[in-house]
């Protein structure tokens, strides 16, 4: 005599899945990886001579061992850094100890000043890397700000949102982000 | 007529359960397929700075992370700043050949995108951060990326 197929019961399946989802769910971290993007110049080559760059064109910034901020030779704040950057970068009033524009033509944006502008970093062996990344933080918003002005100017969109990539190059050619980071030197010992 | 007379007594049917354990099965793929197991585990205590500025890290694959700081274990490491590689302490002069072998360890054309991913504690003095830099820079691994928690502007 045939006996009816029992269902089997799926009941605790449920159970099995639960736990595995919730092994899975405490492992899990979301976290995206995020942080300031930057290239490392190549070794110095002794025997090629570093290029002469005039002293106008660069904005000297120097974090001391003990965090303070020093500024083309004077004392200065991290508040104050953004603001210094643009004006010296971009010199509007045309200063002549403030770095040359060369207006070069850039395919789409017609004709802009460059300005030759540098920024040259260099920190000392005690400096915190905190204090660090909060000085490079504000050269990169310094840059970033230029960059979002010039876009909003030719374009009318800021430039984190540009996605033509003609566009983005077009603006990177005339905003380069010139930050140097002078070989280490002790300094104020540690 | 009879055609719509009720039926008496109908009793209340269980809800079958049996599609629970797929709703259940299909959050959990979810869940193994975006987890990303660490696969290191710290011995130096790492809390990165703020910033404004910060980018997104593509291409979780292709990085690589050299972290700096005190060692958690201070009473049995000392307090100085220490250089974790995977999962051991490293001197400076080891850096190079970490690189190196995580060059072999990627494929051939990915070995121009590696990124070194620094995750340096806020604390840490720059002298030792200027060490791995300039070994990187002697080796080639000229894509950085200082790690940094993202801050939202006052």
């Amino acid at each position: 005599m045939a006996r009816p197929v029992n269902e089997i019961n799926a009941g605790s399946m449920a159970d099995i899945a639960f736990l595995l989802l919730i092994f899975f769910l405490v492992t899990t971290t979301m976290d995206v990886d995020s942080g300031i993007v930057r290239r490392l110049p190549p070794p110095p080559d002794p025997t090629v001579k570093p290029a002469d760059i005039k002293e106008r064109n660069v904005l000297n910034v120097l974090v001391s061992s003990r965090d303070a901020l020093m500024v083309n030779r004077v004392p200065s704040d991290i508040s104050t850094l953004r603001r210094t950057v643009k004006e010296f970068i971009q010199n509007r009033s045309n200063r002549s100890d403030w770095p040359e524009q060369r207006v070069e033509e850039i395919e789409g944006l017609g004709n802009v000043p460059v300005s030759r502008g540098i920024v040259s970093l260099k920190n000392d062996r005690g400096t915190s890397y905190d204090m660090y990344i909060q000085v490079q933080n504000e050269l990169a918003a310094a840059f970033a700000e230029m960059r979002n002005e010039l876009s909003m100017e030719k374009f009318g969109i800021r430039y984190n949102q540009l996605t033509n990539a003609d566009w983005i190059n077009a603006i990177n050619k005339a905003i380069p982000v010139a930050i140097s980071e002078a070989e280490p030197e002790d300094v104020g010992g540690k | 007529m009879s055609r719509f007379r009720k039926k008496g007594g109908k009793k209340l049917t269980a809800i079958s359960t049996a599609s629970l354990p797929d709703v259940i099965f299909m959050l959990l793929f979810f869940f193994m397929v975006t987890t990303v197991m660490r696969e290191t585990t710290l011995i130096v205590k790492v809390k990165v700075p703020n910033a404004t500025e910060v980018q997104k890290l593509e291409r979780k694959s292709l990085v690589s992370y050299i972290y700096i700081g005190t060692p958690l274990r201070s009473q049995i490491y000392g307090t100085e700043s220490r250089i974790q590689l995977n999962d051991r302490f490293a001197t400076v002069s080891d850096i190079q050949n970490f690189i190196i072998a995580e060059r072999e360890a990627r494929d051939e054309a990915d070995r121009g995108f590696l990124t070194t991913s620094l995750k340096v504690d806020e604390q840490v003095r720059m002298g030792i951060v200027t060490d791995v830099k300039q070994e990187l820079r002697q080796i080639g691994a000229f894509r950085i990326n200082y790690s940094a928690r993202k801050r939202v502007e006052q």
